[in-house]
């Protein structure tokens, strides 16, 4: 979309690579999946993880009203200024897929108001497989599973799991209690992924989430090159 | 917009204060006149306020009647303006509608508290009433308006009531209710008044708004404190009658205090 | 005047945030006011005529031309609801974005500069339909038909209605959607003619305390 076109007046239409002024804008990377998947969990830590050498926001589009951005306000994260909810009428997909207009106006408030940002993480709220982030928001979307909902997941794919430029299997520790066979998914991710990145991860560990901080910092570097 | 046509038979009736400070913190009223219907007297006031009461001194208005009030606090005047009873809207011998203009304007540095009693809406009444408030940039103004719809178990008439406020000549309220039969679809529906039989506001407006803006609240949900441009606050509220209407306006208008 | 760039601009699925709002309706489920398609109704009827009634005559005067700033100011006038003053302008300002990236226009520009937040809703609507080339009727009827079927699908997610009988409520305003846009243009021709003081100024109480109540709780599947 629009990429290289730019306008004169405030706030550009979509995807715009640039701000109204000339300047590169933020990245925008999505993260998205079913509830309970730890979706913000993964905010969380990556926020606690790149924070020092990266100006980071947030924007949650939570269910029902702020919980997730309460949540990250109360992990104290972020400044309270960094992190914004956007509210979704029942409708979390709609919100990023369909009718991005909400989720674009918060990421543009966020870098006018605490800019300049290198990232803009933009949260979903917990859905369905068939979630998916669209372009003319995001930049790289990540999908969040979790052992724990089955291991059956990755083999029965869904446009998140397979076309998600990072696929997540989370709660890694967890497997050996609900009888998850991480190879299985593993090797099941990789049928439908090809060579699209996978991370299992688990965020009890000691720096659980290194090797996701890893592919930010690639795309970053890619963002700005 | 509706135009209500009053009838050549209908009572004309009009009042008219005008408060001026004396210069020794007291105000006077150089012009204080009423007719017929709408008498105005003097009471004893407090302080540096002067009052006035509108004595009704015959029911209405009726169908075909038109009524005109002007009150203006001069600069440095306080007045507040009450009524001795509630006015009651009745049906007159024809079709004809009636009207209540009021047209209130306030000084700098002058308050005016324009709180008559409560407007009954009489079953086969049709009132039209216009209120417009002008306000210098340094005034002060506490209007109560409270409409009841109907007698005590009586249908309610027609009733249609435009509240204007400017401030410093820019409009920061503007607002009409219509209700009762004929009144456009829905007036009492879960949008409108869902079954209340009273409905009111109060304008409080005060210098010190425009830059410490009240904030907004709600009450029972069934009233809420309303911050409006300029130094503006508006309170609606509805409720199932007359008495607990004045109850919940004075208690939102106490934290306003 | 092309039916087609009506179509679009009406179509519910038009990217412009829309879907975040119950226009009052998640406040008047919750307050046990709507529970069914005959109270559903009677809301939107009501919202009809009311505050749709200005927002409808609002967007024919924007899209015949008058002047903008003159109808936002307006709209504040006739919404004492902070609330609901905040959630026109956001409104607007993602109905701008979505009208900038479809009709793209000078005229569009230079509004969305005039209001970087945001103007209220029915003026940037009426500014929107002007730039596909649509006529003052048919920014009446964009908006009185989003200002009722906003509130059905919210009360169709909310309560778990019947979607026929919500769509059913929407047929049934049909008659009155008619009425009033014709008598919107009617009072646009006039606001270009004599000023924003003969817009009309319904109003509807429910709808603003509904809309304080609302914004003041701290669980809600909408927006407002």
């Amino acid at each position: 979309m629009h990429l290289d076109h730019h306008l004169e007046s405030p706030a550009a239409v979509s995807a715009d690579a640039r701000r109204p002024d000339g300047s590169r804008r933020a990245l925008r990377i999505g993260l998205g999946g079913p509830v309970g998947s730890g979706k913000t969990a993964t905010v969380a830590a990556l926020c606690r993880a790149l924070r020092e050498e990266l100006s980071l926001a947030v924007v949650t589009n939570d269910i029902y009203t702020r919980e997730d951005a309460e949540f990250l306000l109360r992990e104290a994260v972020l400044p309270p200024e960094r992190i914004t909810a956007v509210e979704t009428g029942a409708c979390p997909h709609t919100a990023i897929r369909d009718d991005i207009s909400a989720n674009l106006e918060a990421v543009e408030d966020l870098e006018d108001e605490v800019g300049p940002l290198d990232l803009v993480l933009v949260e979903s709220g917990g859905d369905n497989l068939t979630a998916t982030f669209s372009r003319g928001l995001v930049d790289a979307q990540v999908f969040v599973i979790d052992v724990a909902g089955g291991d059956d997941i990755p083999r029965k794919g869904g446009p998140g799991v397979a076309t998600a430029d990072l696929l997540i299997v989370n709660k890694t520790d967890l497997a050996p209690y609900v009888g998850s066979d991480l190879g299985r998914m593993a090797a099941d991710a990789k049928t439908v992924r090809g060579e699209l990145p996978v991370v299992l991860q688990s965020l009890r560990s000691e720096d659980g989430v290194r090797e996701v901080a890893d592919w930010v910092r690639e795309r970053i570097a890619a963002w700005t090159a | 917009m509706d135009r209500v046509t009053t009838a050549p038979g209908g009572v004309r009736a009009s009042a008219r204060v005008l408060a001026r400070c004396d210069g020794r913190g007291g105000t006077v009223l150089p012009v204080l006149e009423g007719e017929g219907p709408l008498a105005v007297r003097r009471t004893r006031g407090s302080g540096a306020e002067a009052r006035v009461m509108l004595v009704g001194a015959m029911s209405g208005p009726l169908g075909g009647d038109h009524f005109t009030v002007g009150v203006h606090a001069e600069r440095g005047a306080r007045l507040r303006v009450g009524s001795a009873a509630a006015t009651l809207a009745l049906p007159g011998q024809d079709e004809a509608g009636a009207r209540y203009d009021v047209r209130l304007t306030v000084d700098d540095d002058a308050e005016l508290c324009w709180v008559p009693e409560q407007l009954i809406s009489g079953g086969g009444s049709d009132l039209h009433v216009t209120t417009s408030v002008d306000l210098a940039a340094g005034a002060r103004l506490l209007l109560r308006e409270e409409q009841v719809l109907g007698r005590a178990g009586e249908e309610p008439g027609r009733l249609t009531s435009r509240l204007t406020v400017r401030i410093d000549g820019s409009c920061v309220l503007d607002q009409e209710l219509a209700c009762g039969p004929g009144a456009p679809g829905g007036w009492d529906g879960p949008a409108g008044l869902a079954g209340h039989r009273a409905v009111g506001q109060l304008v409080v407006v005060r210098p010190q708004f425009g830059d410490e803006p009240p904030a907004a609240r709600v009450f029972e949900e069934g009233a809420a404190v309303m911050p409006l441009g300029g130094s503006a606050a508006l309170v609606t509220a509805v409720a199932p009658d007359g008495l607990r209407l004045r109850r919940l306006l004075d208690a939102a208008l106490a934290t306003l205090d | 005047m092309s039916r087609a760039a009506l179509l679009v601009l009406a179509d519910g699925r038009f990217p412009a945030g829309g879907h975040a709002h119950s226009g009052g309706a998640e406040a008047a489920v919750r307050a046990g006011r709507v529970t069914d398609a005959a109270s559903l109704e009677a809301f939107c009827r009501g919202r009809l005529h009311t505050s749709g009634v200005v927002a409808a005559c609002v967007a024919a005067a924007a899209a015949l031309g008058a002047d903008p700033g003159d109808l936002d100011r307006a709209v504040d006038a006739r919404t004492p609801s902070p609330a609901l003053r905040a959630a026109g302008r956001r409104l607007g300002r993602q109905l701008m974005r979505a009208a900038r990236a479809t009709w793209p226009s000078p005229e569009l520009d230079a509004v969305a500069s005039l209001f970087p937040k945001g103007a209220h809703q029915p003026v940037v609507l009426g500014a929107a339909a002007r730039a596909a080339g649509l006529g003052a009727l048919d920014a009446a009827y964009c908006s009185l038909y989003e200002g009722v079927s906003g509130p059905a699908t919210a009360v169709v997610r909310l309560l778990g209605l019947d979607p026929f009988d919500a769509t059913g409520v929407l047929a049934r305003l049909a008659d009155d959607m008619d009425r009033v846009a014709r008598d919107a243009v009617e009072t646009a021709e006039r606001v270009v003619s004599d000023g924003v003081g003969v817009l009309p100024a319904r109003s509807a109480p429910l709808l603003e305390i509904g809309a304080e109540a609302h914004a003041a709780r701290a669980v809600r599947l909408f927006a407002s």
